[in-house]
C-alpha cells in the first residue's frame, strides 16, 4: 500500500493542544476563550478532511516521531478506520463546543476555563489514538485520554463526583495497567513488533491456543473504556460529568476510543485471519452478546434519562465489538460503521437530555410527562437519535443493523441474529416511551409547564444539526462505508 | 586542563566547603555563591567528562600520578560518566531552588549548612567516579557522615533521632562493607576494581570471596535501604530540611544502586554472580517483595513526604529486581531506572519543597484546595507523579517497559506482576493525593498562594526534563546502557 509521509497527522493531534495557552491566557474573556475553540476546532476538522483524498484513494499517511525500543516507536498511520473515527470525533467536537456554551453559561457552571482546556486536551489525545500506527501509541494516547478527563467527570467538585472519579479511574485506568500494557509487552517480548497490520504480528504456530485466548481476553476486558461487561459500570457513573462532556465523551470519544482499541487489535495485531483459525471470534461475540442483552434491560429499569442513555451505550458499544468479532466481511463493516451512527444517534440523544435539564430542572423521565409540547424541537430530534440508535429508517442507524443481521447470517453461528433482534425490541422498548409520554401523556398536576420553553438556541441549533446529520447518514453513507472496505480490505 | 575534568570535578565542590566554612565566620554573604560556583564547576567538568567519554572511551585519571593497583584511580566510563552529571545537575538544581527553603528552614545554621551540602555532593560524587574499593569505602562515609549532620538540622523534636538511627544502621552496613573489601584485599592483594576484577576468576570456588561478596552486598543493600534493611529511611527523610530531602531522597539510595551494578558488572562479573552462585533468583524474589511492601506501606501513610519516601522503598525493588534478573533487558532497566527515578523523585520532592515551604506541614489534610492555590507546583506533581505511575510519554514507564521485559525474558513473572500491581498501588496513593488537593477546596481559611519562582523554575525545568528522557529513552539505552554493558 502506498504510504505519504506527512506532518499533517501531528499537526491534527497537537491542534487542540496548543490552543490550550491560549484558553488559559483569555480566562476572564469567556467570549475570545471559545473564539479559540471554534478555531481549533475547525482547523482540525479541515487538517483531517485534507487527508481524506489521499486516504480514499488507497494511500496511507505516516509518520514517526521517535523510536522508543527496536521495532517500536511513537508513529501516526491514517488509514480508512482511523480516519472515520477522526472525521467523527473532529466534527462533533465542533458541535459540542458550541452546544456547551449554551449549557454551562445557561447554568452558570464553575471553572468553565478549566473545563474547555481538558476538553481539548481530550481531543487531541481521541485524535491521537485515531491516527496511532501500532499499539504503543495507542496504548499512550489511550492513557492520556483517561486521565484528561478525569477532571471533566469529576467537575462539580462535589461528594457524588469525587466517588464516580474514583470508580472513573479504577475501571478504566486500573484495567489497562493490569491487563492491557502486560499484554501488549507479552506481544512484543514474542513478536518484536507491536505495528498494526492486516495480517496480525504473530507468526503461524507462535501462539497456542490457550496462550492467544488469554491475550484476547486481557485486551478486550482491558480496554474497559469500550465498556464489556463486568468493566462497564464506569459509565452509568460518569453520568454525574455535565453533560456535555457525557454527549461527546461518553457517548463519542472516550467510550469509541475504547471500541477502536479493541477493533484495532482484533484486525491489526491479531488479524481476523488468525482468530477465525482458532475460532476465538466467538468466545468475544457471547460477551458481547450477553452485554447488549443484559444492558438493554437493566436501561428499561432506568429512570434517570442520562443513566438509560448511559446503559444503552454500554449495549451499542457492544454491538460494535459483536459485529467485529464475528469475524465476517459484513460483521466487521456493521461494526465498524456503527461507530459514526451510534456516534450522531447518541449524541443527538444526550444534547436532548441537557437541554431538558437546562430548560426545565428535571433529570428523570417519570417528570417528563407532556414536556414534548413545550420542548417540540428538541423532542422530535430525541426522536430521530432514537431511531438512529434502534436502528430503523430513516436515519443512519439502519445500516449497521442491516450489515450487523447480514454478518450473523455469513458467520457459522446464525443463531446470534436473534441477540440482535431481540436486543433492537429491547431498545424500542426504552427509548419510544419516553417520547410518547413527552407528546401524549398530561403533565401531572403539581408540575404545570407554563414557563417552560425551549432551551437557548446554542444548545437547540446543535441537537437540530446532529439529528439532521443522523438522517443524512440514510441517504448519504458511502463515504463511511468506502473507508471501511479500505481500511479492512472488504 | 582538558585531562584533568575528572579531578576538577570533585576538587571544585570539595574547595568551595572548605571555603565556605571559613566565609561562615567572615564572610556570611559569601557562602551561598561560593556553593554555587563549586556545584557550577563541578556540573560544568561533569558535562565536559561526558563528552570526552562519549567520544574517546573510558577514562583512567590516577590522583596524583600513582599507578595503580597502589595509587587511587578515578576511572569513569559511559556509565557513571551520566551518573556523575545527574549527580551534579540535581545538587546544583536542588541549590538554586532549596536557596529560600534553606534561610527558612535552617535559619542562622545556614552557612555551616552550605559546607556540609558540598561535602555530602563530593562523597557522592567521588564514590561515583573512583575505580577503587576502599576509596569507595572512605567517600561512602564522608557521604553518610554529612547526610547524618543535615538530616539532623531539620524538624527539632524528631529529626535527631530519626538521624541517630541512621546512624547506627548506616555504621552497621558500612561496616559490612568494608569487611568484605577486607576479604577481597586479603584473598587478592588489590583495591583496585579492574585489578580485582582479573585476579578474582581463579578464586570463584573460594568461601572467602562468598564471604566478602554477601558482605559487601549486604552493606551495600543496608545502604540503599532495600526492604526489609528499609527502617532507618522514612524517618530520616521525612524529617529532614526540604533542601536536604530533596536532594538525599533522589541520589542517596540510586547512587548506592549504581555502586551495586557497579561491584556486579566490573567487579565480581556476571559469571561468577550468575552462574556461579545460585542467590539470583532469591534476590529477585526479595526485590519483588520490596516492590509490593513499599507501595503497601506508602498507602498506610498519611504524611505526603513520608508517603514519598515508602515509595523510594519499593523503587528499590525495581533496580534491584531488574539488575539481579540476569540478562541485558533487566540490568537495561535497572540502569534506565538509575536515571529516571532519580529525576522524578527530584521533582516530587521539588513540588513537595514547594509545599512545606507554604504549609510547612504536608499531612494530608493540609493539602485541600491545593490545585487552586499552588498551580504550577501540582502541575509538577501531577507529572511526576504519572511518571511514578508509569503513564508514557513520562520517563518512568520507559523503565518500566525494560523491567517488564526483562522480567518476562527470565521467566520471572512474578516480578512482571509485582511491577504491575505497584503501578496500580502508586495510582491509587497519587490519586487519594490528587482528590484531597483537588475537591473540598472551599472548607479551608488559609490565605496562601504559588511558592516563589526561584522553587518554580527548577519544578518546571525537572518535569519537563521527564518527558524529554522519556522520549529520548531509546537513545540513552543505544549511546550508554548497551555499550556499557557489551
Amino acid at each position: 500500500m502506498d504510504q505519504i509521509i506527512s506532518i499533517k497527522p501531528l499537526l491534527a493531534v497537537l491542534v487542540s493542544l496548543l490552543v490550550i495557552p491560549m484558553l488559559i491566557s483569555s480566562s476572564d474573556k469567556p467570549n475570545v476563550r471559545e473564539g479559540w475553540t471554534f478555531a481549533a476546532g475547525i482547523i482540525k476538522f479541515l487538517i483531517i478532511c485534507s487527508m481524506l483524498p489521499l486516504v480514499l484513494q488507497g494511500k496511507e499517511i505516516v509518520l514517526t516521531l521517535f523510536k522508543v525500543a527496536p521495532g517500536v516507536s511513537i508513529a501516526f498511520k491514517v488509514d480508512g478506520l482511523g480516519m472515520l473515527f477522526a472525521l467523527v470525533a473532529s466534527s462533533l467536537w465542533i458541535i459540542t463546543s458550541m452546544y456547551s456554551i449554551g449549557y454551562m453559561r445557561t447554568l452558570k457552571e464553575h471553572s468553565q476555563t478549566r473545563f474547555v482546556s481538558f476538553f481539548a486536551l481530550a481531543i487531541s489525545a481521541t485524535i491521537g489514538a485515531a491516527f496511532s500506527a501500532n499499539l504503543l501509541t495507542l496504548y499512550l494516547f489511550y492513557e492520556i485520554l483517561s486521565l484528561a478527563t478525569y477532571p471533566l467527570v469529576t467537575h462539580h467538585q462535589d461528594e457524588k463526583s469525587k466517588i464516580a472519579g474514583r470508580r472513573y479511574l479504577t475501571f478504566i485506568l486500573g484495567t489497562s495497567v493490569a491487563f492491557v500494557l502486560p499484554a501488549m509487552l507479552y506481544c512484543y517480548h514474542v513478536t518484536g513488533t507491536l505495528d498494526f497490520s492486516t495480517a496480525g504480528i504473530f507468526l503461524p504456530g507462535q501462539m497456542s491456543k490457550p496462550a492467544l485466548t488469554v491475550l484476547l481476553l486481557m485486551f478486550v476486558f482491558g480496554f474497559a473504556k469500550a465498556g464489556i461487561m463486568p468493566f462497564h459500570s464506569w459509565l452509568p457513573a460518569a453520568m454525574v460529568a455535565p453533560t456535555p462532556v457525557s454527549a461527546l465523551l461518553h457517548a463519542v470519544a472516550v467510550v469509541k476510543v475504547g471500541v477502536f482499541s479493541i477493533i484495532r487489535v482484533i484486525t491489526g495485531i491479531f488479524g481476523v485471519d488468525l482468530l477465525a483459525e482458532f475460532n476465538l471470534g466467538i468466545i468475544v461475540a457471547t460477551i458481547a452478546a450477553i452485554t447488549i442483552l443484559v444492558s438493554s434491560c437493566i436501561a428499561l429499569s432506568q429512570d434517570e434519562l442520562k443513566r438509560r442513555l448511559a446503559f444503552s451505550t454500554i449495549s451499542q458499544l457492544s454491538y460494535i465489538i459483536f459485529g467485529v468479532a464475528l469475524l465476517t466481511p459484513m460483521g466487521l463493516m456493521g461494526g465498524v460503521i456503527h461507530i459514526v451512527m451510534h456516534a450522531f444517534g447518541k449524541i443527538t440523544l444526550f444534547f436532548c437530555a441537557g437541554a431538558i435539564y437546562v430548560a426545565t430542572g428535571k433529570k428523570y423521565i417519570s417528570q417528563m410527562k407532556g414536556l414534548g409540547k413545550k420542548m417540540p424541537i428538541t423532542f422530535v430530534a430525541f426522536f430521530i437519535g432514537a431511531l438512529g440508535v434502534i436502528g430503523l429508517p430513516p436515519s443512519g442507524g439502519f445500516f449497521s443493523k442491516w450489515y450487523l443481521l447480514i454478518g450473523t447470517l455469513q458467520s457459522e453461528y446464525k443463531i446470534l441474529m436473534a441477540v440482535l433482534l431481540v436486543s433492537s425490541f429491547l431498545n424500542a422498548f426504552y427509548f419510544l416511551p419516553i417520547i410518547y409520554q413527552g407528546f401524549f401523556s398530561k403533565p401531572d398536576e403539581e408540575q404545570p409547564y407554563t414557563k417552560v420553553q425551549e432551551a437557548p438556541m446554542m444548545c437547540v441549533v446543535p441537537l437540530v444539526i446532529t439529528a439532521i446529520i443522523s438522517v443524512l447518514l440514510f441517504f448519504f453513507p458511502g463515504i463511511f462505508v468506502n473507508l471501511i472496505k479500505l481500511s479492512l480490505g472488504i | 586542563m582538558n585531562t584533568n575534568y575528572p579531578a576538577l570535578l570533585v576538587i571544585a565542590p570539595l574547595l568551595a566547603a572548605l571555603i565556605c566554612s571559613l566565609f561562615s565566620w567572615s564572610a556570611k554573604k559569601l557562602c551561598y555563591p561560593t556553593a554555587l560556583l563549586g556545584l557550577s564547576i563541578s556540573f560544568f567538568s561533569a558535562y565536559k567528562v561526558l563528552i570526552q567519554v562519549l567520544s574517546t572511551g573510558t577514562i583512567q585519571y590516577r590522583m596524583a600520578g600513582w599507578a595503580p593497583p597502589m595509587g587511587i584511580e578515578y576511572r569513569i566510563d559511559l556509565l557513571n560518566s551520566f551518573v556523575l552529571l545527574l549527580i551534579t545537575g540535581i545538587a546544583l538544581i536542588n541549590l538554586v531552588a532549596s536557596y529560600q527553603s534553606i534561610q527558612q528552614e535552617t535559619k542562622e545554621k545556614a552557612n555551616a549548612f552550605y559546607s556540609i551540602y558540598l561535602l555530602f555532593v563530593t562523597g557522592l560524587i567521588g564514590v561515583t567516579a573512583t575505580g577503587d574499593l576502599f576509596n569507595l569505602y572512605v567517600l561512602l562515609e564522608i557521604t553518610s557522615l554529612t547526610s547524618y549532620a543535615q538530616i539532623a538540622m531539620g524538624d527539632k523534636d524528631r529529626s535527631p533521632l530519626a538521624s541517630l538511627n541512621y546512624v547506627f544502621i548506616g555504621v552497621i552496613g558500612a561496616s559490612f562493607y568494608l569487611l568484605g573489601v577486607g576479604y577481597i584485599y586479603i584473598m587478592t592483594g588489590s583495591l583496585n576494581m579492574l585489578d580485582v576484577a582479573t585476579l578474582l576468576p581463579a578464586l570463584h570456588g573460594s568461601s572467602a570471596v562468598l564471604i566478602a561478596f554477601i558482605f559487601c552486598f549486604l552493606g551495600i543493600w543496608i545502604k540503599m535501604a532495600l526492604f526489609p534493611l528499609h527502617i532507618w529511611l522514612p524517618n530520616a527523610y521525612t524529617y529532614a530540611p526540604t533542601a536536604v530531602s530533596r536532594v538525599i531522597a533522589p541520589l542517596m539510595t540510586k547512587v548506592m544502586v549504581y555502586v551495586m551494578i557497579r561491584l556486579m558488572v566490573t567487579v565480581f562479573g556476571f559469571e561468577y554472580i550468575f552462574e556461579k552462585l545460585h542467590l539470583a533468583e532469591a534476590v529477585v524474589w526479595i526485590a519483588t517483595i520490596a516492590i509490593l511492601a513499599g507501595a503497601i506501606m506508602a498507602i498506610a501513610q498519611k504524611d505526603l513526604k513520608k508517603m514519598l519516601t515508602y515509595i523510594i522503598v519499593c523503587e528499590i525493588g525495581y533496580m534491584v529486581g531488574g539488575a539481579w534478573l540476569g540478562n541485558e533487558l533487566g540490568m537495561t532497566g535497572a540502569i534506565l531506572h538509575i536515571i529516571n527515578d532519580a529525576l522524578m523523585t527530584f521533582a516530587l520532592f521539588l513540588a513537595v519543597g514547594n509545599m512545606v515551604y507554604k504549609l510547612k506541614n504536608v499531612q494530608y489534610s493540609n493539602l485541600q484546595g491545593l490545585f487552586g492555590k499552588m498551580p504550577w507546583t501540582m502541575a509538577g506533581f501531577v507529572l511526576a507523579a504519572f511518571s511514578i505511575i508509569g503513564i508514557p510519554p513520562t520517563c518512568g514507564f520507559f523503565s518500566k517497559w525494560y523491567l517488564i521485559l526483562g522480567a518476562f525474558d527470565a521467566g520471572a513473572y512474578h516480578f512482571a506482576i509485582a511491577l504491575i500491581i505497584s503501578s496500580l498501588l502508586c495510582a491509587v496513593l497519587f490519586f487519594k493525593v490528587f482528590e484531597i488537593s483537588f475537591f473540598n477546596s472551599g472548607h479551608d481559611k488559609i490565605e496562601m498562594s504559588e511558592a516563589p519562582v526561584s522553587m518554580l523554575i527548577p519544578l518546571g525545568l525537572v518535569s519537563i526534563l521527564l518527558i524529554i528522557t522519556g522520549i529520548y529513552s531509546d537513545k540513552i539505552v543505544n549511546t550508554i546502557i548497551l555499550p556499557f554493558l557489551q
